[in-house]
């Protein structure tokens, strides 16, 4: 079996501990969470972090809470528990669309919301499920703690706003009133990674869309943000059309490259299908919120 | 590094490399070859054994990382000579037939009916999804974990 | 007389003996064994497809802690181990010393203390490469600007890699084509893709210099074939070997061949004097083991009067860098002639050439007997497009072409002897069970709605159980099955065969066979195989061939055994043999049913002081070596339901109906979960399983991230249904059944997809694997060939 190169390990009992020990030891040094992005990783021999600083003992970054009116979600949190909390599929049901996806049952037992943010792996779903809901996260280093915008989280493939010697600490959700939202993917088996998937949050105000979030997974080099469409659809009314305009910009706005999971084309042809799905959902889930 | 948990109810401790994966652990430090490995990407599913009562894949799991921690493998699941329901599930409805994946299996579905004792055959098939049979095509596999869950009253 | 009615003998479905360890987690699979004094190999492999080794430096390795040894191609010539002969009379080398062929070869192998410490110093080889162009696609291989990839061999001056194979009468079926009122084409690729058992390959080699004997522990399904291989390998003299299987975690044809680290671990412990482990990890698998398929081909057929007549086939065969295909050596294209499928054919003709490229070696028949799954693919899914061109319905063209009941035994015109069937009525249980004209009233509705549905049949014949040795043998080695049928004085049996489980159930049905036999219960025979010590000589598990020729052994001997108990029983009971008669376990006097001996009594005499019948031995035993006479045929027909997304072409199997016909079922539990576990396979096939590479020559599926298989939530609840036609010619009239679902499967969803497909898309054609973006191509009018 594959095995990873050798290492140190530590492990954190304290956040301040744990932000201590990367400072010290530099970019060679990688947090572990739940490991299942980082560890087959290593296995593969494709990273090679001469340090890993274990933040599993880190119980107060696990939760997930309403709180002067967002819903907060600490960075460890298990995709387990990100699936099964009736909080949050109350107020943003794309994340169990989404968590219902994602990997598979044991795998959902040990990644944590942190770990996904932080990999930003463009086929990575719960990053557009975060950027289309807003949210923001909270990176906390030496120097204090700073709230970051989804929109400005992904700098580029595989690299966010974290910095050396930083940690993601917790997700924020702002709530509003009358939202919807939902997850759309379709991958080539259970448990893959996404060929396509959008993420889509609609917040309605008296019969008209105050707010769209819409964001896009598995075609381009990050995580797609897709503010034309989300422009489009702000101070509107819901229709198909207007859906179907939405979803004609997902396709335009996609910049997939060809892989095993299907040909350019192919995954621009997805994303518009699944942004108009996604947006339809989440309209359906917001009107019924909003009576 | 020294590294202590519990397995099968017994307190273990014992120096490891931090690098040593949980299976590694399970199978060549403490002698337990129940569970098995069959990739190394953590799709298969054949390594999945239970931390604090959830399946996990041992092969994505760093023993280091279960300082403190309950394991549970197959070995555990009979007692006193007696089996598990799941365990004469799988038997009964030929659950199993080159066995390789059986240990993995055994242990999601045993946690499976312990948080869920009447699945059905949907949540049966979501909560296997994360493991590979190659013999199968899990229509028996189905079938043996309504048997267990069928039976698991009277067995107990 | 109770007495013998009350006991649960024979065939039936009975509960495995083997799960009593397997639900333990006390199977003994190869990776659970630790020798004392035991090193751990790994192999370093080529990332390159096709490359030139300029230098190979091993000092940086050689200097880590805990590495003993890196052995190197150079080392192995030392030895006479460099290269080695594959199955198909070719050579393979076992570690690249010239140039490597395929990503993925073998170039180096590190013994260390631990497999952590082996896996680190395989970054510390420093080989220097030359890449050379690739060549990936079968149907380039032989043009002319082509790089020569077997330079290693002295005559070659392309890429052929065995000489044009034919079978059919040409003549005749051109005629046929020229009488013909409908003729379609295709070119349709049966896809590489790869056999992946749960469990990977490995061994350990535990060479014992003062005795100069060679243990090897190696999960494989044919260990008495691979004793005589490694004889002729490495030099040994063959009763010094012994191979251990232990249990084995899944087969499918992957663990019939031997592998250059199975050479380089048993080399090694010959050297190093300790036993040597090594056991391959899921990429090394999926990259370098036996891969299966890789047929292109180009298919012609023609219809008369309503029916099927004739067939034309042009097919390339991709072996890889080495052929090491698996098959019988007098049909270089294993049993793909049987290609004439179901149907009383005018004529047909089939040609086959094999040709090398930069892919890993292999062609073993993954779940299938040597290449009829190709043959089978082919057949049906050229039926389907001959119904679309004659605008019938597809069944219909099936039951008006299907050989009839009273022309068994029948001789197809492509050389085989099918033994036994009754096609149409197991074509109508299948319809029946799947409720045919329903469903196709469903689409019909569904079709109006803009909704994709599509029903696909296939209808297979195959040829399984190799094989008569006056046909077939694999490097010289009959394909004949031994058993040992041994009954102790106390009445229970141990019987040893030479038949290798990876799953199938062998501990428990074999016992069957001798307890339905002799009349004793099932749970007092024990059943010995995977050590050649102690089993007798035969050509292992795969083909299907466990039942039909293993089993034939099983029940040869038993009647031995039967037969000398008669015998014996005549003088216990003081009559003459002629005058008795056999009920179940006991034979007894005709006339006088109360006396009788039971199979025990007899065992107990046949040890005891008592005398014995004139002239014979004590003991009740017996031994044979099983020849079938033919091959076995079963079939099947099967239906499959796929609903389509019109929008994001995901295929979903919402049914899948499997009528199978394997002659007699010894246990049809175990006979059902064969069938359960062939059909997941299949659609793995139809749908997502593929080995591909880009231009390069890279694998793009060495990890089961990428390889993939079907979980539970793919596979649907299948539905199985039975005809029993026994085979005349099998002494238990079973014909085999591991292996047809694996081959009817794939052509059922296919043919599914493409009805679904055809009269809103225009889809006339798809080659596997069914992807949604491969579907979604189609739907857009681009059927590509997978890459």
């Amino acid at each position: 079996m594959q095995t990873p190169a050798p290492f140190d390990y530590e492990r954190a009992t304290s956040l301040d501990g744990a932000i201590q020990a990367l400072d010290r030891l530099g970019s060679d040094a990688r947090v572990i969470a739940g490991g299942h992005s980082l560890l087959p990783m290593m296995k593969l021999r494709l990273a090679k972090p001469s340090h890993l600083v274990d933040i599993n003992d880190l119980h107060e970054l696990e939760y997930i809470r309403e709180q002067d009116g967002q819903i907060r979600i600490g960075a460890l949190t298990r995709h387990v528990d990100l699936q099964r909390s009736d909080l949050l599929a109350r107020h943003f049901p794309l994340f169990r669309d989404a968590e219902n996806v994602i990997a598979d049952p044991p795998v959902r037992n040990r990644g944590t919301i942190g770990g996904s943010l932080c990999q930003a792996d463009a086929a990575e779903d719960l990053s557009s499920v975060c950027s289309a809901v807003k949210a923001q996260v909270v990176i906390r280093g030496t120097g204090g703690e700073r709230v970051v915008d989804m929109s400005d989280f992904h700098v580029g493939p595989y690299t966010t706003a974290v910095g050396a010697g930083e940690i993601l600490t917790e997700v924020r959700l702002p709530l509003r009133p009358g939202g919807g939202s939902a997850h759309e993917k379709v991958e080539r088996r259970a448990g893959d990674w996404a060929i396509a998937a959008a993420s889509a949050a609609l917040w309605m105000e008296g019969g008209t869309i105050s707010n769209a979030g819409v964001a896009l997974s598995s075609v381009g080099l990050t995580t797609i943000h897709l503010t034309r469409a989300e422009e489009l659809l702000g101070g509107k009314p819901p229709s198909d059309d207007l859906f179907s305009q939405a979803a004609a910009i997902a396709s335009e706005d996609s910049s997939p490259m060809p892989d095993g999971r299907g040909p350019v084309d192919y995954k621009r042809h997805l994303a518009g299908v699944l942004t108009g799905r996604a947006l339809r959902r989440a309209a359906a889930r917001a009107i019924n919120q909003e009576a | 590094m020294n590294v202590s948990m519990t397995v099968n109810g017994e307190q273990v401790s014992h120096d490891v490399e931090p690098r040593q994966l949980l299976v590694h652990f399970i199978r060549e430090t403490l002698g337990l070859k129940g569970t098995h490995w069959g990739c190394d990407t953590s799709n298969c599913g054949a390594c999945v054994v239970l931390m604090d009562g959830r399946p996990v894949k041992s092969c994505t799991v760093l023993a280091a990382m279960c300082e403190g921690h309950e394991i549970r493998t197959v070995e555990s699941l009979e007692r006193n000579g007696r089996l598990d329901p799941i365990q004469e599930g799988f038997h009964e409805k030929h659950g199993l037939q080159c066995g390789f994946c059986t240990p993995g299996m055994l242990m999601t579905t045993r946690a499976l009916l312990d948080e869920n004792p009447d699945p059905s055959e949907e949540e049966i098939r979501t909560a296997i999804s994360g493991a590979i049979c190659r013999c199968t095509g899990y229509k028996n596999i189905v079938a043996a974990v309504r048997w267990a869950a069928e039976h698991e009253e009277v067995a107990r | 007389m109770s007495v013998v009615e009350e006991r649960p003998i024979g065939f039936g479905r009975l509960k495995r003996k083997e799960d009593e360890r397997f639900i333990r987690g006390k199977g003994n699979y190869l990776d659970d064994l630790e020798l004392p004094g035991m090193v751990h190999g790994a192999v370093l492999r080529s990332p390159y497809a096709h490359a030139k080794i300029l230098s190979i430096d091993t000092s940086r390795a050689l200097a880590h802690p805990g590495v003993a040894a890196v052995v190197t191609a150079k080392d192995l010539e030392t030895l006479g181990l460099a290269w080695m002969p594959t199955i198909s009379y070719d050579t393979q080398a076992v570690l690249a010393g010239d140039k490597v062929r395929f990503q993925g070869q073998e170039v180096a192998f590190v013994i260390a203390t631990d497999e952590y410490t082996a896996n680190d110093a395989l970054e510390l080889i420093d080989v220097e490469y030359e890449p050379l162009p690739a060549i990936v696609n079968a149907r380039k291989a032989l043009d002319p600007d082509a790089p020569l990839i077997r330079d290693d061999k002295a005559d070659q001056v392309d890429n052929t890699a065995s000489p044009t194979w034919e079978a059919g009468d040409q003549a005749a079926a051109d005629k046929a084509f020229a009488e013909a009122d409908t003729v379609v084409s295709r070119d349709i690729i049966y896809p590489r893709c790869h056999p992946a058992p749960l469990e990977t390959c490995g061994i350990i080699a535990d060479f014992n210099p003062e005795t100069g004997q060679l243990d090897i522990y190696n999960g494989n399904q044919a260990p008495h074939a691979h004793r005589t291989v490694y004889a002729h390998v490495a030099g040994l003299a063959e009763h010094m070997i012994r191979i251990k299987t232990g249990d084995i975690g899944g087969g499918f044809g992957n663990k019939v061949p031997i592998y250059p680290g199975y050479v380089c671990a048993i080399a090694g412990s010959i050297v190093a004097g300790v036993p040597v482990k090594w056991v391959e990890n899921r990429s090394e698998n999926l990259m370098s083991t036996g891969f299966a398929r890789d047929y292109v081909m180009k298919a012609e057929m023609c219809a008369k009067d309503g029916r099927i007549t004739g067939l034309r086939v042009d097919t390339i065969a991709d072996h890889g860098a080495f052929d090491s295909t698996a098959q019988p050596t007098r049909f270089p294209a294993g049993f793909f002639h049987i290609v004439c499928g179901s149907y009383d054919l005018a004529a047909a003709h089939v040609k086959v050439k094999a040709v090398y490229t930069n892919k890993a070696p292999g062609g073993v028949a993954y779940r299938c007997s040597f290449r009829v799954t190709e043959a089978v693919y082919l057949v049906e899914r050229m039926v389907d497009a001959l119904a679309m061109e004659m605008d019938t319905d597809p069944i219909d063209l099936r039951m008006r072409s299907f050989i009839a009941p009273e022309q068994f035994p029948y001789e197809t015109t492509t050389g085989w002897t099918y033994d036994s069937g009754n096609y149409a009525e197991t074509m109508r249980v299948a319809m029946e069970m799947a409720g045919y004209e329903d469903l196709r009233r469903e689409q019909a509705e569904k079709r109006a709605r803009g909704e994709l549905m599509g029903i696909g049949v296939s209808f297979f014949t195959e040829g399984v159980g190799a094989g008569p040795r006056k046909h077939m043998d694999i490097l010289g080695l009959s394909m004949n099955d031994g058993a040992d049928l041994r009954v102790h004085p106390s009445g229970k049996a141990t019987v040893s065969i030479s038949a290798q489980t990876q799953g199938q159930g062998h501990e428990t049905t074999f016992a069957q066979i001798v307890a339905e036999e002799l009349g004793i219960p099932p749970e007092d025979v024990e059943v010995r195989h995977g050590d050649t010590d102690k089993s007798p000589y035969g050509l292992g598990t795969y083909g299907s061939r466990s039942t039909p020729v293993s089993g034939g052994a099983v029940a040869v001997v038993s009647r031995k055994v039967r037969d000398k108990a008669r015998l014996i029983a005549a003088t216990m009971l003081e009559t003459t043999p002629d005058d008795l008669a056999w009920e179940k376990g006991r034979w007894y006097v005709k006339g006088d049913p109360e006396k009788g001996a039971m199979i025990e009594e007899i065992a107990e005499r046949a040890y005891s002081g008592d005398p014995m019948p004139e002239g014979m031995e004590g003991g009740l035993d017996g031994q044979t070596i099983y020849d079938p006479p033919n091959l076995t045929y079963p079939y099947g027909a099967y239906i499959a339901v796929v609903d389509i997304d019109p929008d994001t072409a995901e295929v979903k199997v919402r049914r899948f109906i499997a009528v199978d016909d394997c002659g007699v079922r010894i246990n049809p539990m175990v006979v059902d979960g064969q069938i359960h576990g062939g059909l997941a396979e299949g659609i793995g096939i139809a749908l997502m399983e593929v080995i591909t590479f880009d231009e390069e020559g890279n694998c793009l599926n060495s990890s089961f991230m990428d390889y993939l298989i079907p979980t539970a939530l793919e596979t649907p609840d299948f539905e199985l249904g039975e005809t029993v036609t026994p085979c005349p010619h099998h002494p238990l009239g079973a014909k085999g059944v591991g292996e047809s679902p694996n081959v009817g499967s794939p052509p059922a969803i296919v043919n599914a997809v493409i009805d679904a497909l055809h009269e809103s898309h225009g889809v006339d054609h798809l080659d596997m694997p069914c992807t949604p973006a491969r579907v979604w191509a189609a739907m857009q009018g681009r059927p590509e060939p997978p890459q």
